[in-house]
């Protein structure tokens, strides 16, 4: 009798996430699964293509001192915008949560406004102001600092990706705030701390799994980030996303390009999990 | 001078005040509540004093110092707050320490002194769990322990007990007062809760709409409340309505069914509309008076003996029994009268208790009755 009317329950579930699941491995899995067989096949630079099986392409990428170079020039650009990104959006975030009622909603809208616009429009805004000609050189010239070449180097690429990011720290770490008891500030005040100390071993602790999983995003998302280091760092200013998107679109390099592909996923993958492993951990039992 | 004292101390935000014209002063050792529905400026009175609400104008000082304008983290105090805000990320001996680590004491002494704070609310054996591993009692404990470790001068506990379930919270009355008194901290409490207020103070500040309207003994506020709305949040009553009548052989209140009975009416004028308060274990069947004493029955039903002060006993006043509760150590019953519906409690003895629709009898001791002015808030005409 039980296992009659437990039966049709066990497919429920399964029936009921179907439809995602199939979405899933439609969208996302039969991509990567190509992508991958593609990055072992063979490429011939007049015949393209021509299937078999090789390591070729990842020995190509791990053997030459270029790609090194623009793995890691993509690696310091994430890691700087995420940096810039803890130090803009932390604050932020909290001067936020501490805004009174109608300014909070509108200020919360101004950090999220830029999500609504595309990040070519965007990007091509900032190519305005940065560009030889720009808004922001006419005031270093003003200031008597003189020009600055800004666009197509990674200055360029830095501020546009802290601009695109900041939402997705500021929205972590704010929810974080909000989960904070602010009382519990008052406590730490009470028991003589200074304002800084309360910051530093009251709020800060508190915050650090939304400023945790605020970086782990920004810095996925800017490693892997095409329009903006394709439109600001220009042609010769490569970073790993443009490289693939060259490797595909002007060598015809597919399994070159895939395998550059998987190779990103890989670094960002363990970027990601060895992060996680080892500072969230330390927080699960604390915070739960 | 006392200890702590507040001196017309006043908080506006903007035209409309939360506390206005606070004046207290508070003995060493003393443990005082503010008493209070909520919205009535007992918690931003106890802020103003912790330092986390800025005063607008008066005066607090501690020990003769004037700490009006001083930031919240050189007052020294111990607070407990309703949400206890234990640092979360804090095992329970960090957040005992953290306030003796701001204080700048060696690492021994400190681990001696949580220890010895910790085994004093009974909770050694936890030293080393999170906030989030204990339960509603424990973080209470946690709190109280926290605010106490620095031995601060004074201790604000903000509603310490609303959080925690009704035995507990009893368990934890009686916690609080055995610790209170053992180590002699002065003490300010806020609560809405009046039966806890009497059960743990010296005394009690009532408040309402931001100004104080009583400060009196537990006993005294309970046997002599001074407006209708403190004898009716004191405490459970009966409020019956009337008129003070001044008359040659001294004063009376006469009462709506024109029943007169001799009140002391110190302070009101002939005509002046009123309340007698009755507590509804003041009251009693008039067949079995609590007293024999100073009831005797005379010849024609009325009570002829005076009551112990000597004045003249009421008349008896005739009624059914509408309702009947049972509270376990004693009988809530609602009769109804000429005067209204009037509840009448009592012991639960072992005897029979009545039954719904008996007719009944009630009498009252000359002195139980406290005459209080009507604030025209809970004028309840008769049912």
């Amino acid at each position: 009798m039980n296992d009659a009317s437990n039966a049709p329950r066990r497919w429920v579930p399964l029936a009921l996430s179907g439809p995602a699941l199939a979405l899933f491995a439609l969208m996302v899995l039969l991509p990567l699964g190509l992508t991958a067989l593609l990055s072992f096949q063979q490429f011939h630079p007049e015949r393209g293509v021509e299937g078999g099986f090789t390591l070729a392409a990842y020995a190509q990428v791990l053997g030459d001192a270029y790609y090194w170079e623009i793995f890691g020039r993509t690696g310091w650009v994430a890691l700087l915008t995420t940096v810039l990104c803890v130090l803009i959006g932390g604050p932020e975030a909290y001067i936020l949560s501490r805004m009174r009622r109608p300014w909070r909603s509108v200020f919360l809208l101004v950090i999220l406004a830029p999500l609504l616009v595309s990040v070519v429009v965007r990007a091509f805004g900032w190519s305005l102001l940065l560009g030889p000609n720009g808004l922001v050189n006419q005031a270093f010239e003003w200031l008597g600092i003189g020009r600055v070449r800004m666009l197509y180097t990674p200055i360029a690429v830095v501020v546009a990706l802290v601009h695109v990011m900041l939402p997705f720290m500021v929205i972590p770490v704010w929810t974080s705030l909000q989960k904070l008891d602010p009382m519990v500030e008052n406590a730490a005040l009470a028991a003589g701390a200074t304002p800084g100390i309360v910051m530093r071993r009251i709020v800060l602790p508190q915050v650090t799994p939304g400023l945790l999983s605020g970086s782990l995003m920004v810095f996925a998302l800017s490693a892997s980030a095409l329009a903006i280091p394709g439109l600001l760092g220009g042609r010769r200013l490569k970073m790993v996303a443009t490289l693939i998107y060259d490797e595909y679109l002007h060598e015809l390099n597919w399994p070159l390009g895939a395998a550059i592909a998987l190779a990103l996923l890989v670094v960002n993958l363990a970027v990601m999990l060895s992060t996680n492993a080892l500072l969230e951990g330390a927080y699960r039992r604390r915070m739960g | 001078m006392a200890f702590l004292t507040l001196d017309g101390v006043s908080k506006f935000y903007g035209p409309m005040g939360a506390v206005i014209d606070m004046s207290l002063a508070v003995q060493r050792g003393e443990f005082v509540s503010l008493l209070g529905p909520s919205g009535c400026g007992k918690t931003t009175t106890l802020q103003m004093l912790a330092g986390f609400v800025p005063v607008t104008r008066g005066r607090i000082t501690l020990e003769g110092r004037d700490i009006t304008h001083l930031p919240a983290n050189q007052r020294g105090l111990g607070i407990v707050f309703q949400s206890y805000a234990l640092f979360p990320h804090m095992t329970v001996a960090e957040n005992v320490s953290f306030g003796l680590e701001m204080r700048k004491i060696a690492k021994a002494e400190r681990a001696e002194r949580v220890q010895r704070m910790l085994s004093l609310v009974q909770l050694d054996a936890l030293a080393g769990r999170y906030p989030r591993e204990l339960s509603g009692g424990q973080r209470q404990r946690v709190a109280i322990a926290r605010a106490l470790v620095i031995e601060p001068p004074v201790l604000l506990l903000d509603e310490p007990l609303s959080n925690l379930d009704a035995k507990l919270r009893e368990q934890m009355q009686f916690e609080l007062r055995r610790i209170q008194r053992r180590i002699g901290t002065t003490t300010l409490m806020v609560t809405h809760d009046q039966a806890e207020a009497l059960s743990i103070s010296d005394r009690v500040v009532v408040m309402e709409a931001g100004r104080v309207t009583q400060v009196d003994a537990p006993l005294r506020l309970y046997e002599h409340p001074r407006s209708e709305f403190i004898s009716g949040f004191v405490g459970k009553t009966n409020l019956l309505p009337g008129r003070v009548r001044r008359e040659a052989q001294g004063s009376s209140v006469e009462l709506a069914n024109g029943l007169r009975l001799p009140v002391e009416a110190v302070g009101h004028a002939e005509g002046d509309a009123v309340r007698l308060c009755l507590r509804p274990e003041k009251l009693h069947f008039a067949a079995d008076p609590p007293d024999s004493r100073s009831a005797v029955d005379g010849p024609d039903g009325r009570r002829a003996a005076d009551g112990p002060d000597g004045r003249h006993a009421p008349d008896r006043l005739p009624g059914r029994i509408v309702e009947r509760f049972f509270l376990g150590s004693q009988w809530l019953y609602r009769v109804h009268t000429e005067l209204g519906d009037l509840e009448v409690s009592c012991a639960n003895d072992g005897s029979a208790p009545r039954a719904e629709g008996d007719a009944v009898q009630l009498g009252w001791a000359a002195n139980a009755a406290r005459l209080v002015a009507a604030d025209g808030r809970a004028a309840a005409p008769n049912a």
